[in-house]
């Protein structure tokens, strides 16, 4: 489907393409991204600053697991369920990235929903991402009372060094902020779209600025980051 | 050769955006105080910024009068020393430049000089003033905190941040210092975001980026490079807080204090000083970039002649904007790094010099054969030159890792970097306060008060922070409350710290005149009219003076040329506006 702009204006179908249109673009007056509302933009752009929060985190993580003189401990053991009478290493952590990028998968569905105007289905779906985010957190915190269970601590933990606590905590801790808040604005669109402000232009509580479903998809924007980002904490902490 | 004929619309695209209708304020106080408006919420950043600034520079003469005259004053402790001093730093870079240039001047320029009628997301933009208030009080708060505000130095290294010797350390101090900063960062996220969009989609018919005025590009690029580095401040404050509030060991290794052995063990310390100094310096350029671009403007309004070398200008800030972010290192030269590191560091640090070596010789060549006017804001700019150029030159010392191990935390140091990121910004603050208030408020500042304020701010500022490069040469560190007996502090060096402090203070009255002058000019200032330095750029350009909410009345401009068209032979007038069509100019590209 066509790409929208802000409040449904149609793009200019004449520009060049490829890198000459790029060009073009970046010289012509108004706007740089020709394509993109000033909603949209933001989004992105917050998303380039929110990158640089989690890289210096994962860096600093990093650079502490590489520089303790303690020895580490093993991810494997540590993340293991005893299911059955067996270890089985990963296996909540597996079943979160699964919900997870389930949820980016919904969460794209409901945002092709939203601009077909179909209105039920993009609630249904919204409110599915948003209880699968919120699974992910409660599986989140069941793991950290595990681990807290058995004696982690942000100052230390039976096993090796003190900083696979304090780092762990935090990143998880910091992501899981992020899908929390991504939950409730889930929910708050979903009400949005459930009402049908977006239909009827409806001005928001605080902006007073009138809606469009484009919002659905900016909320997508910052849902895939968050899922995104989880690939990474799950490659860098749990599979290092 | 001049081609008489206007082309009302030659070349200009039809809009591709319809406009937004803006938030109308119901109330005095959504017009006054809870303004989405951002030429108000400019106006609040500002006085903000220049009060909390204020205190800064009280704590400056406090620590000048124990450095002149030391055990002259019995309630300046070593304690409350390094207090002031933290403070000082602190506030002047981040709570002052940083919220000065970013939040005041951005919020005012950007939509006035883009042609746009607000930001583009007023709310977002009002929360963003709000949580930076919220930022200083709590910032205010640590003063009056037991056991007083943090004395960790500016830099904030740890492990001594957070331990009992310092100051503040097992205390309020440094947990409020890292709430503020992280509030801080919260708060300037919001409205950078804001700037920046406002910049890359918000600009007006006509106005491409290369017809933007220099201002709009430094402020712009440096609101780019602070929504990149102040996550790694983000970061470091809040594994900080971490260490001093649950005791994790992010930074901090096995410490033995007073005998007891901490509980700590296995942190870094180099490594918080990587992820300050990845955002420290960048920061040194989030203030110097916007000063870069408003002395631009400054030079070429009030030598009616246009920029030399626009698009390298434009190319220079987004050069060194990038270059900014490679070179941090080279504040940790004596810290333990590897060699091969330094080699890496002082390269890219001294590659910087070629841009910025670009933009100066640029301004010198706009002033060639110039029609110079030496108004009040001319002078700042000019002067902005010279010191720029001289911090400049010491930062050349610096950056080479021979020349600076052994002037490493010397006031030497100290010396450099109030040359190039203290005193040279904040000549460009006060420049583009004189060239800008008339629009604020309609009326000129008083010229009399104005070159006082000048002279003695320019000539006093080299009499405080020259023969501060002696007195580090001869090897006097830095953040030493005292000096004490040593044999190679000479006889010299206390007549010039006394001297120094009699010039702060000099310096310091002559600030209490310019805000005088701020308050008095708003009522007996003489009226300004809409254009008054007879500029090309669009904020010059409103229907009234100052402007209202929506800037444009009822149609936005549109731009036909870029900023500089001064000058211009065969024109009627010694300057075309940005939104005058004609005449076209056959021949010449303006961009």
């Amino acid at each position: 489907m066509a790409e929208t702009t802000l409040n449904g204006v149609p793009d200019e179908q004449t520009r060049p393409e490829g890198l000459s249109g790029v060009v073009a673009d970046w010289s012509s007056d108004q706007r740089a991204f020709k394509s993109a509302s000033w909603g949209k933009a933001m989004m992105w752009i917050f998303l380039l600053s929110d990158t640089f929060i989690f890289g210096c985190f994962l860096l600093a993580y990093m650079t502490a697991r590489m520089s303790t003189t303690v020895e580490w401990p093993n991810a494997s053991e540590v993340f293991a369920l005893h299911i059955g009478g067996a270890d089985v290493p990963l296996i909540l952590i597996a079943i979160m990235t699964f919900v997870l990028i389930s949820s980016s998968g919904t969460m794209a569905i409901a945002v092709n929903y939203a601009y077909r105007r179909n209105r039920n289905m993009t609630v249904i779906l919204l409110v599915l991402t948003a209880l699968l985010g919120a699974t992910f957190v409660g599986m989140q915190a069941f793991e950290w009372t595990k681990l807290i269970s058995e004696g982690v601590r942000p100052w230390g933990n039976p096993w090796g060094a003190a900083q696979f606590g304090s780092s762990f905590f935090m990143i998880t801790g910091f992501h899981g902020t992020h899908v929390t808040f991504g939950v409730i604005f889930l929910l708050i669109v979903a009400r949005k779209v459930w009402r049908g402000d977006y239909d009827h232009g409806r001005r928001g509580f605080f902006t007073s600025r009138p809606g469009d479903y484009e919002h659905v998809e900016i909320m997508g924007l910052y849902w895939h980051f968050v899922d995104l980002v989880w690939v990474f904490i799950f490659a860098f902490f749990y599979l290092w | 050769m001049v081609d008489a004929t206007p082309h009302a619309e030659q070349g200009v695209p039809p809009a591709e955006v319809p406009e937004l209708e803006l938030y109308h304020p119901k109330s005095w106080w959504t017009t006054y105080v809870f303004s989405q408006d951002a030429k108000v919420i400019a106006i609040q950043y500002s006085g903000t910024a220049i009060a909390i600034g204020l205190v800064a520079l009280v704590l400056s003469w406090l620590m000048r009068l124990q450095l002149g005259f030391p055990g002259t004053f019995d309630f300046i402790t070593p304690e409350a020393y390094y207090q002031f001093m933290t403070m000082h730093g602190m506030i002047m870079v981040i709570y002052l430049l940083t919220a000065l240039f970013l939040g005041g001047f951005g919020n005012y320029l950007i939509p006035l000089m883009v042609g746009a009628r607000d930001m583009v997301f007023p709310y977002v933009n009002m929360l963003s003033y709000w949580i930076y208030l919220l930022a200083v009080l709590v910032l205010v708060v640590s003063f009056f905190a037991p056991g007083g505000p943090t004395g960790a130095g500016w830099t904030l290294y740890p492990p001594q941040a957070i331990l009992s010797g310092t100051p503040g350390g097992q205390s309020a101090g440094i947990i409020l210092m890292l709430v503020s900063l992280i509030l801080f960062i919260i708060g300037f996220t919001m409205g950078g975001l804001n700037y920046v969009v406002t910049v890359i989609q918000g600009r007006t018919r006509g106005m491409t980026l290369m017809r933007m005025p220099l201002t709009v590009w430094g402020i712009f690029t440096a609101t780019v490079m602070a929504l990149l580095a102040f996550p790694a401040l983000f970061v470091a404050c809040v594994m900080m807080l971490f260490d001093r509030l649950l005791g994790t060991s992010f930074f901090m290794p096995a410490l033995v204090e007073m005998g007891q052995q901490l509980s700590y063990g296995g942190g870094s310390p180099i490594l918080f000083q990587h992820l300050f100094w990845f955002f420290g310096h960048p920061e040194v350029y989030i203030v110097a970039l916007p000063a870069f671009g408003i002395v631009s403007d400054l030079i070429s309004t009030h030598a009616r002649k246009n920029i030399f070398g626009y698009r390298m200008m434009v190319w220079a800030i987004v050069i060194i904007g990038a270059l900014s972010f490679i070179v941090w290192a080279h504040h940790m030269y004596v810290s333990g790094m590897h060699p091969w590191f330094g080699f890496f560091f002082a390269t890219t640090t001294l590659i910087i010099a070629v841009p910025t070596a670009i933009k100066v010789y640029n301004w010198v060549l706009t002033l060639w054969r110039g029609d110079i006017h030496l108004t009040v804001p001319m002078l700042f700019a000019l002067a902005f030159i010279v010191t720029f150029v001289n911090g400049g030159l010491t930062g050349l010392f610096l950056g080479n890792v021979v020349v600076d191990v052994p002037l490493s935390d010397t006031m030497f140091v100290v010396a450099h970097f109030h040359m190039v990121m203290g005193v040279a910004p904040i000549l460009v603050v006060f420049g583009a306060l004189y060239h800008w208030y008339p629009k604020i408020t309609g009326r000129m500042l008083n010229e009399g008060m104005g070159q006082f304020h000048f002279w003695v701010t320019f000539i006093g500022a080299y009499a405080i922070f020259f023969p501060m490069h002696y007195v580090g040469l001869v090897g006097v560190p830095r953040r030493y409350p005292e000096l004490g007996d040593a044999a190679f502090v000479t006889d010299s060096v206390h007549t010039l710290n006394a001297f120094i402090t009699v010039a702060a203070l000099i310096v310091g009255f002559a600030q209490m005149v310019f805000l005088f002058n701020l308050l008095w000019s708003l009522r007996y200032g003489r009226e300004a009219g809409g254009n008054p330095w007879r500029a090309t750029s669009l904020e010059w350009q409103t229907p009234t003076t100052p402007p209202p909410h929506g800037n444009w009345g009822d149609e936005r401009p549109v731009v036909y040329r870029w900023a500089y068209d001064y000058s211009v032979p065969g024109a009627q007038q010694d300057f075309i506006a940005q939104n005058d069509p004609g005449p076209q100019r056959a021949g010449v590209r303006p961009a």
